[in-house]
């Protein structure tokens, strides 16, 4: 394969989340990584707008609009749920009780800053829960495809939009590799074998160093 | 003591010209959608109130509910951290404009500063933002080898907020997610009005399970079967 579907990027993604661990997916693209936990494994997902441990959307009719996730879409709860207040959702946040945090992303660079919530001066800025939800994760990963619609890298040696943390990102998954943020270097953990460690570098903005054995990305043919 | 106010008009006549008012909800879940609507209906009744500053964490959906605040002018400067939703047309038009000011905060920034205008706390300190747009012109500190931003406090003059059950001394609890900012800006407003939609007996709540202890609340106005912005905007609804 030339490059991994979004929902491959998020099925690498979901590999490395343990069991029992608390998450907070970005909205968007992120969410799809809730698909995709591997069997056996039951991870507990946080919305910034006060739900631990909800579920998946109810069938079309059932929605009940006080039970919404941050996208503001409608959800169910797992046994086990719990609702809280927006001081305390983001307590869990910043206080670093949250295990993981997965974002998408405009740009990262080599040293973990991340940008994701504005593309420059045009239209009505948002940022939402993105500037908060990179502090305070033990884990910050972000999913991307690994160059823009035009061919442009992504992963830069310093990020050109505006910023949405810095220092923050702590691995990135993207459509073509799995790649690590160490000491403010981007070190290539695994690649899809198709492609060279050359071509891989041509669509990197920044050097890629090795460190230990270089596995490749394999995933499942998803629909 | 009594908090209750008989109906919606009443509830929100106090609120004049020019005030700082707090919003609860996030997107349509706890949005105090009735209590909106009744402010509205005095501005075209009267012209009043006009030049608000609203607290929310977005900027209204559709034509209803906060958006249609906005959209009748009643609305000077909106602090927010996503003014964005599946249609935003109202913000986003008097916004590019230039008839609106927005203060950008990110949410659990914004979350935080309400909590901090209610507990009394001026400032505080958080990682969020630093380093980008959003800090510029903040005051940056080390503390054990990391920076951080100073953030003050929010406070208003008052906040309209939606709760599930509520009792005649203010005591409220919420549902499910539609708790989000409710509880907080209950806390950080000098006048605290609550449409609640089952109104009970002081006694009815039980006291493990109160969310919002009555002293951060000054008025109750029960609204049964309260709208759902999400339900009204399906269905395309435009206010008034």
């Amino acid at each position: 394969m030339s490059k991994l579907s979004n929902a491959q990027i998020a099925w690498r993604a979901a590999q490395d989340i343990e069991d029992g661990a608390y998450v907070n997916l970005g909205i968007g693209f992120p969410e799809m990584v809730a698909q995709y936990q591997p069997p056996g494994r039951q991870a507990i997902f946080h919305t910034e707008n006060g739900i631990l441990d909800f579920g998946p959307s109810p069938a079309q009719g059932q929605e009940d609009w006080d039970l919404i996730n941050a996208g503001k879409k409608a959800v169910t709860l797992n046994p086990g749920a719990a609702f809280f207040h927006h001081a305390d959702s983001f307590a869990m946040v910043r206080g670093g009780h949250l295990d993981v945090a997965i974002l998408g992303a405009y740009q990262v660079a080599q040293n973990g800053d991340l940008a994701n919530w504005s593309v420059g001066a045009k239209g009505v800025p948002a940022v939402g829960g993105a500037m908060d939800l990179v502090h305070g994760a033990k884990r910050v990963a972000v999913i991307t495809e690994h160059v823009t619609k035009d061919g442009k890298p992504k992963l830069l040696a310093a990020c050109t939009l505006p910023l949405t943390g810095v220092a923050c990102v702590t691995r990135i998954y993207t459509s073509l590799a799995v790649i690590d943020i160490v000491d403010g270097h981007f070190v290539l953990r695994e690649k899809l074998s198709a492609l060279t460690l050359e071509d891989l570098q041509a669509q990197t903005g920044a050097p890629l160093h090795l460190d230990g054995p270089l596995q490749d990305l394999t995933v499942p043919e998803l629909s | 003591m009594d908090k209750t106010i008989p109906t919606l008009a009443e509830a929100v006549a106090g609120i004049g010209d020019g005030a700082t008012v707090m919003i609860g909800g996030f997107g349509g879940s706890g949005a105090p959608i009735e209590l909106i609507h009744a402010l509205i209906d005095r501005h075209i009744a009267t012209g009043h109130p006009t030049g608000l500053t609203v607290i929310n964490n977005n900027a209204g959906n559709g034509h209803v509910g906060l958006a249609a605040l906005i959209e009748h002018g009643m609305v000077k400067k909106l602090i927010c951290s996503f003014p964005r939703s599946a249609d935003p047309v109202v913000f986003t038009d008097m916004y590019l404009a230039g008839k609106i000011e927005l203060e950008l905060v990110p949410q659990g920034t914004l979350a935080e500063r309400i909590r901090a205008g209610g507990a009394g706390i001026p400032a505080f300190y958080t990682p969020t933002a630093y380093g980008t747009d959003l800090s510029a012109g903040k005051k940056i500190e080390d503390f054990d080898g990391r920076p951080y931003v100073q953030e003050r406090w929010l406070k208003a003059d008052f906040a309209l907020i939606k709760a599930h059950v509520g009792d005649t001394h203010g005591n409220l609890t919420y549902r499910a997610a539609a708790r989000n900012f409710n509880p907080l800006m209950a806390t950080a407003a000098k006048q605290t009005i609550v449409q609640v939609s089952h109104l009970v007996a002081p006694g009815a709540i039980d006291p493990e399970t109160v969310i919002t202890p009555g002293i951060f609340v000054q008025s109750v106005v029960q609204v049964t079967n309260p709208q759902q912005e999400e339900v009204l905007n399906r269905a395309k609804a435009v206010y008034p």
